[in-house]
């Protein structure tokens, strides 16, 4: 697993957990992220933060210390080879 | 940038939980919808109001009320805010809530964007679960079909048991037949089924909740009491009258209930969350299609360039100082011939009053007092309002706005302050007191106080046309071609100083007074659509530029009786405006203006756009002020009076950063609640503005 905040631009990855707790847990239910949430990577802004998402068909921003409060396991092949640790 | 009497809080939000019917028999109808889904454009069409609407969310801060209707039957439509959910965990949501469950309506119209059907299905359950009628208007069809994007509606509309209805309430499609689906509202037949567990503290608490079953749904009032830690704290009971012996066993009970099953309340909402959101996979599931992906392409190239490490911050500033320089340029005839109307208006109407043989003293009061005050505005005022808040609506119906947040978050972060913040910076260019109504859309109580009290760094349109006229007059001239292009830089440059102190303040609140850390920050980027030109152009001139100037013209009347009154009245053979203005001289040169315009601005405070009229009048000591149509006119009174380019960058520099005018008090007033904070809204602005003219008039007479 790894935090949303260090996937790459373009790279596509599913929510497994989310570690946020009270307000921001809820504003990102209420966009639509819980377990199992598929979550698009689109670009970071000129100053590098926030980063845009696509999540459930919309673009939506977040910084990058919200964004790691969220656990996502990339789509890519690579991350689909079990890890020996 | 929304102008209208309910957003500079004539209404408080929470007044409005009864529909106000025109006649008893009136249907009361909600409508409800995520953020930024068109939902007032659909409040519009139906009622064929027309509220404002902006390409970003958290438009409606308060809910409007319209009226029409169909085939016979009279319908009220209450737009309620724009919110993902009804757990109420901001005002915005409270206030949706509170009307969905306690403000008697019929039926309710659940908007949502076709684009993004279905999120908006976790809003939908839960309104189902206290109302059962319920229309799902999937709006933005339009803009769906070229993303190629095809929906089943009929599947959702099976699944769900209740009338779905594709609209394109821009282009008004779909709303006759919205109108008719309000005919006849089918009851919502899909069951939402919670977890195991929550299931069961559900039926643990049915024979408290069915007590009230006549106020409330009772499985609806038990997800809201097993969801909060303490249920007399739920902001839902403030709605319901029982007695202290009634609470106290509806707690017992609620909390034996989460004991039973292990589950604290945030378990129960996280339950609750996970629950909808798989129910809405489940309506949605296989009745969406994305032909192309979910993201325009189109939207992706726009937003490489406006949001892109290279172009962002250029375009940001080439876009604010384009907007500048076609106010500018087109605002210079209209104004002239105003002013001269004016003239000729106050000419004829004076003779003829006279000779209706009344007394000289009050002509002169009435025209050149009050009349010529408010030509004045009106004259300067008018023209560049009616062009730049056209250009801005459409800058932000476009969808650029919430690109700007975007851009500056980061900015804002360091400062220890939210991105939303350039948003309500945005409105503040309109009006202050609109800009900080706009600031409820920051969700962090501490970070909506450091917008509100940094807004008035953005000067708002009261201000803008004195700086054009004083940049116009000692820094670019009058030669024609280029002089527009560079007072618009100029502004621009202007209004960049304006954000960089709006940082500073904001950073300076957050490490003093205001301290903590910066909280989250999710923003939603809508697509960008093509603004509709005609209806920007009509709707933006009505409701906004005709708000404002009527709002100055009102204080214009009294505060040019005032100045009239002032400068007649002589003590020693010098009017009292003199009096004032040598008396605060010596302040007024130290900051690099004089008494005269320091006077003008503490005279000017009921509204900004008569600084200058002010300081002409108090110049020309003639006792009212004089004609004005002619700029160059202006530039030599003020020269003659010992003005130079460092007392005019000294004035511009002051009216960015001084106390905000008195309507904007009285809404911060009004929005914070606090004496305390409203004093430091105007005073925090001022220390920054003295200061920068004390340094701009010692750099000055170094060199």
């Amino acid at each position: 697993m790894v935090r949303l905040n260090e996937i790459k631009d373009s790279e596509e990855c599913t929510v497994v957990s989310l570690f946020a707790k009270g307000i921001i847990r809820r504003r990102f239910q209420d966009i639509g992220i819980v377990e199992g949430t598929k979550i698009k990577r689109l670009r970071s802004g000129p100053l590098g933060d926030p980063t845009s998402y696509l999540v459930r068909g919309a673009v939506i921003a977040i910084r990058s210390e919200d964004a790691y409060l969220i656990g996502v396991e990339t789509n890519s092949w690579d991350s689909q080879i079990p890890r020996s640790d | 940038m929304g102008l209208t009497n309910s957003s500079v809080g004539l209404n408080s939000a929470k007044e409005i939980l009864t529909a106000k019917k025109k006649s008893p028999g009136d249907i009361v109808i909600a409508l409800a919808g995520n953020p930024n889904v068109g939902k007032s454009t659909v409040f519009n069409a139906l009622t064929g109001m027309n509220q404002h609407t902006g390409n970003w969310p958290g438009k409606t801060v308060s809910c409007a009320q319209g009226y029409f209707s169909h085939e016979g039957k009279n319908f009220v439509l209450v737009d309620l805010p724009g919110t993902y959910s009804l757990l109420a965990h901001s005002p915005e949501e409270e206030v949706a809530r509170d009307f969905i469950c306690f403000g008697k309506s019929a039926a309710i119209i659940v908007v949502c964007d076709a684009g993004c059907i279905e999120r908006s299905m976790n809003l939908l359950l839960q309104v189902t679960e206290i109302n059962k009628n319920v229309i799902l208007c999937v709006n933005l069809m339009d803009e769906a079909k070229k993303k190629k994007i095809n929906i089943d509606l009929a599947l959702i509309s099976k699944r769900l048991g209740i009338k779905v209805i594709a609209t394109s309430a821009r282009s008004n499609k779909g709303i006759e037949e919205l109108k008719n689906a309000l005919l006849d509202v089918t009851g919502c037949s899909y069951e939402i089924t919670y977890g195991e567990k929550t299931e069961q503290a559900i039926f643990l608490l049915e024979s408290e909740t069915e007590k009230f079953k006549d106020i409330i749904n009772p499985r609806f009032l038990a997800l809201r009491l097993l969801s909060c830690e303490d249920p007399s704290e739920s902001s839902l009971m403030k709605h319901i009258s029982i007695s202290n012996e009634e609470k106290e066993s509806l707690a017992l009970t609620v909390s034996d209930a989460k004991a039973s099953v292990f589950m604290s309340g945030d378990d129960f909402e996280d339950d609750i969350v996970k629950s909808l959101i798989k129910c809405g996979e489940e309506i949605t599931a296989g009745a969406i299609e994305y032909q192309n992906g979910q993201y325009s392409k189109r939207d992706e190239k726009i937003d490489r360039i406006l949001t892109g490490k290279i172009f962002a911050f250029p375009a940001m500033f080439l876009l604010l100082a384009l907007v500048f320089y076609i106010t500018i340029t087109f605002a210079n005839y209209p104004s002239s011939l105003l002013s001269m109307g004016f003239t000729k208006a106050e000419e004829y109407l004076y003779g003829l009053i006279l000779s209706t043989g009344c007394p000289v003293f009050i002509c002169d009061f009435i025209f050149k007092g009050v009349f010529r005050v408010v030509g004045w505005i009106v004259s300067v005022m008018l023209p560049p309002m009616a062009i730049f808040f056209p250009l801005f609506t459409l800058l932000e119906d476009w969808g650029y706005l919430p690109r700007v947040a975007f851009n500056l978050d980061r900015c804002f972060k360091k400062c220890d302050s939210c991105g939303k913040q350039s948003l309500t910076m945005c409105m503040g260019f309109g009006c202050n007191a609109a800009g900080v109504v706009g600031c409820r859309i920051i969700d962090s109580e501490r970070e909506r106080l450091i917008a509100i009290l940094t807004n008035a760094f953005v000067p708002c349109n009261g201000r803008f046309p004195a700086m054009i006229t004083l940049i116009t007059v000692f820094f670019v001239g009058f030669a024609s071609g280029v002089s527009g292009f560079l007072s618009a830089l100029y502004l621009a440059l202007i209004i960049v100083a304006g954000i960089g102190a709006t940082l500073l303040a904001s950073k300076l609140l957050s490490k003093t007074v205001l301290k903590g850390k910066p909280s989250f920050f999710t923003l939603e980027m809508p697509s960008y659509r093509r603004p509709q030109i005609a209806k920007t152009l009509v709707r933006s001139i009505f409701d906004r530029t005709i708000f404002v100037l009527g709002r100055a013209v009102v204080v214009a009347i009294p505060a040019g009786a005032v100045i009239w009154i002032l400068s007649n009245v002589t003590v020693g053979d010098v009017s009292v405006l003199n009096h004032i203005s040598s008396f605060l001289d010596p302040v007024g040169r130290l900051l690099g203006m004089d008494g005269v315009i320091l006077m003008a601005f503490i005279l000017g405070l009921p509204a900004n756009e008569i600084v200058i009229p002010i300081a002409i009048m108090a110049y020309t000591s003639s006792g009212a002020l004089t004609e004005i149509g002619d700029v160059s006119l202006i530039s030599e009174i003020l020269t003659s009076n010992g003005w130079t380019p460092v007392t005019a960058l000294c004035v511009i520099v002051f009216s960015l950063m001084h106390s905000p005018c008195t309507t904007t008090l009285l809404t911060v007033k009004k929005e914070t609640g606090s004496i305390k904070w409203t004093a430091v809204a105007a005073i925090l602005p001022t220390i920054f503005g003295v200061v920068a003219c004390l340094l701009i008039n010692l750099i000055a007479s170094i060199f």
